[in-house]
């Protein structure tokens, strides 16, 4: 074999596959990107907000905020919304799944069944589509990531964090997030970030992984790799009413103390969120299909029942045939 | 709650979740750090380059398989094809070897690396093909061949603990060598061509073309492409295939005007104009292989490598080895494969 190393098109010995790149680069850019995003916490923390700031974009045009009343009776919900956002030529088709009344009731025992049998279903149906024979279309529903928002009003981790946690952790890639931010001091902050990655080891919980930055990655970007690393989990504020600070116009949230800027990195690890939600939407969608989507799938294929068929392809006689053969 | 994710909460919504063209920034620059506060900018732009990243750190398949009559130049176009001695001709060949009695099918592997992408080429010969008096049928152990690799494909992704990579040894372009005739396609090549041009990639060459004139070749070709018209041939790239507007005008142009290319192959360097350059040296001139002037070469290397490589693995993907897929499904009951694990082995239902 001869590794030939050139790069000059006019060098004789130069092939031209290193443009395969370029190529894939182009299909991808017409193709566009799907990315499903679940935001999980209280009432009141800030999701919504955020969520608007991270994409710029208002997804919640018509909302209406319940009153403790209408509560009570609530049990949670499932909400997706999608949202096409094109930057550059490419587009990203992002839906957002939201989860409102998780948490608000007195008993929050059932509070998460809802919530894990929506990923499940998009797996099953991911599972059906892939074993189905026309599969040139198929949509990926499945949830790539998950938002926790940790109160910052706590001590840590409460009992239905690490519950509902450890109910997921083995299905989505989960991604800690500690709210409103702004009303923690700097030292707060720390103390609560250490108190909450303990927690999370004392209690078994497999948060998401940034992988380390490769070898031969330039060193601006293992730097940024490290220092996302170290700031899990995130204290993030929220907003998107622009402010006059300093001469320019910033988002944040205005205080007769000063201004809290979401996008300074002194005041929140705003950016750093966005940043490693960008950097990392393909790892994050990797991850989902090769570590959680094929867990749920070798489960479901082991236990051997027959996956759901909604139409009549499959007639009685088989079933029955099927049936027997599950007897035996 | 609902069973799925509703797409719009209802039609009218759906509009306004469609934000307003954003303002692009006043400098365009990528984030440059954790730092960088552009308002406005969220960087999804950036996902193409990891991408791109990641394409180059895994790298990837390549097979490509080679059909004609012997002695019609097809290792030594593979080998020009790539820059390297990658034909099986190049490994042990024995110059004296007779040809095989039947078709085989000889399979040979090598990784080659170019600008950081490294490629895992297999190069498929077929010695034998259309060599033997009585020919009939000297297509099917190819189309056994291919259709072996997607069974085998299909049979690690019905797997219940399967492969994150599968390994993929389908063949993603078949190039199909058109003897220099001059007059028109021989009875075995449209038989062959109209048997696999439904299983696999196809791109017909006509191969040695330095025994044509440019008359001769540009009529040749003419006729080529018509008799394959007629008889419902389609080679790559397929018409049904092409995803939009922009990719038909180019595969038109291809498909009209350029297909099938007329090559010249060699591995022999010689200097021409003070640059080194691979040709056939004659005693009324040397022919320059990546002279446009003098064949087609280069359209047909940039054609497969430089533009149309990725597309090729993907319709293989998603044409070809889905239709087989289908017809294996059918051929399974409208099942869906499920695999039963026993000790060791993986029984499939297929």
């Amino acid at each position: 074999q001869q590794p030939a190393q050139f790069t000059n098109p006019e060098t004789p010995g130069y092939v031209g596959f290193a443009n395969l790149p370029n190529q894939v680069h182009r299909k991808s850019v017409k193709k566009g990107f799907e990315f499903t995003l679940m935001v999980v916490g209280e009432s009141g923390l800030g999701k919504s907000t955020l969520i608007n700031s991270l994409f710029l974009t208002d997804l919640y045009p018509e909302r209406i905020i319940p009153g403790a009343a209408d509560k009570i009776e609530r049990t949670v919900q499932i909400e997706a919304s999608t949202v096409e956002i094109e930057e550059r030529g490419v587009k990203l088709r992002l839906t957002v799944v939201d989860t409102p009344g998780y948490g608000d009731a007195i008993n929050c025992r059932d509070c998460f069944k809802t919530i894990i049998s929506y990923i499940d279903e998009q797996f099953e149906r991911y599972l059906h589509d892939e074993s189905g024979l026309n599969r040139r279309h198929i949509v990926d529903n499945r949830v790539h990531c998950c938002f926790y928002f940790i109160s910052p009003f706590g001590h840590g981790l409460k009992p239905l964090d690490v519950e509902f946690m450890k109910a997921i952790h083995n299905k989505v890639n989960i991604v800690p997030v500690i709210a409103k931010a702004d009303t923690l001091s700097l030292k707060e902050r720390e103390r609560l970030k250490k108190r909450i990655l303990d927690e999370i080891e004392e209690h078994g919980i497999k948060i998401y992984h940034l992988p380390d930055a490769e070898s031969d990655e330039d060193e601006d970007f293992k730097e940024q790799t490290r220092l996302l690393k170290a700031s899990i989990p995130f204290c993030v504020v929220g907003s998107n009413q622009l402010i006059e600070a300093k001469g320019k116009k910033v988002r944040g949230r205005l205080y007769p103390w000063g201004v809290v800027e979401v996008e300074n990195p002194e005041h929140n690890d705003f950016l750093k969120l966005r940043t490693m939600l960008i950097t990392h939407m393909q790892d994050l969608q990797e991850v989902t299909q090769d570590l959680h989507y094929e867990n749920f799938r070798s489960e479901r294929l082991k236990r051997g029942s027959r996956l759901k068929i909604e139409d009549e392809e499959v007639n009685k006689d088989q079933i029955l045939l099927e049936k027997e053969a599950e007897v035996r | 709650p609902h069973a799925g994710p509703v797409e719009t909460k209802n039609e009218a919504a759906m509009s306004e979740l469609v934000p307003e063209p954003r303002q692009k920034p006043v400098v365009p620059m990528k984030p440059t750090g954790i730092n960088a506060s552009l308002l406005g900018y969220i960087g999804i732009d950036t996902i193409i380059e990891q991408m791109r990243k990641k394409t180059m750190k895994t790298g990837f398949d390549f097979n490509i398989m080679v059909v004609g009559q012997s002695g019609l130049g097809k290792s030594t176009l593979v080998n020009t094809l790539f820059k390297s001695q990658v034909s099986r001709k190049s490994s042990g060949w024995n110059r004296e070897e007779k040809i095989p009695k039947t078709v085989e099918i000889k399979a040979i592997g090598h990784v080659i690396e170019e600008g950081g992408v490294k490629m895992k080429l297999t190069v498929i010969d077929t010695p034998g093909f259309g060599d033997q008096i009585n020919n009939e049928n000297c297509w099917e152990p190819i189309e056994k061949y291919i259709n072996e690799q997607y069974e085998k494909f299909l049979k690690e992704e019905v797997n219940i603990a399967r492969k994150k990579r599968i390994p993929d040894t389908r063949v993603h372009c078949c190039l199909y060598f058109i003897s220099p005739t001059g007059h028109s396609l021989r009875p075995l090549d449209l038989e062959f061509m109209k048997h696999l041009s439904k299983v696999v990639n196809i791109i017909p060459v006509i191969a040695k073309a330095d025994t044509m004139t440019l008359e001769e070749k540009t009529e040749f070709k003419q006729r080529v492409r018509k008799e394959l018209e007629v008889n419902g041939i389609e080679f790559y790239p397929q018409k049904e295939f092409d995803e939009d507007l922009e990719d038909k005008t180019e595969n038109d142009k291809i498909r009209q005007e350029s297909m099938p290319f007329a090559v010249v192959g060699s591995d022999k360097e010689y200097q021409v104009n003070g640059k080194r350059v691979l040709g056939r040296k004659t005693p009324w001139g040397i022919i320059e292989v990546e002279n446009l002037n003098h064949c087609e070469f280069a359209l047909l290397r940039d054609f497969v490598i430089r533009t149309h490589l990725q597309d090729l693995k993907e319709v293989t993907h998603n044409i070809h080895y889905e239709t087989y897929r289908a017809k294996r499904l059918n051929d399974n009951g409208g099942l869906p494969p499920m695999t039963v694990e026993t000790e060791e082995n993986h029984e499939s239902n297929l």
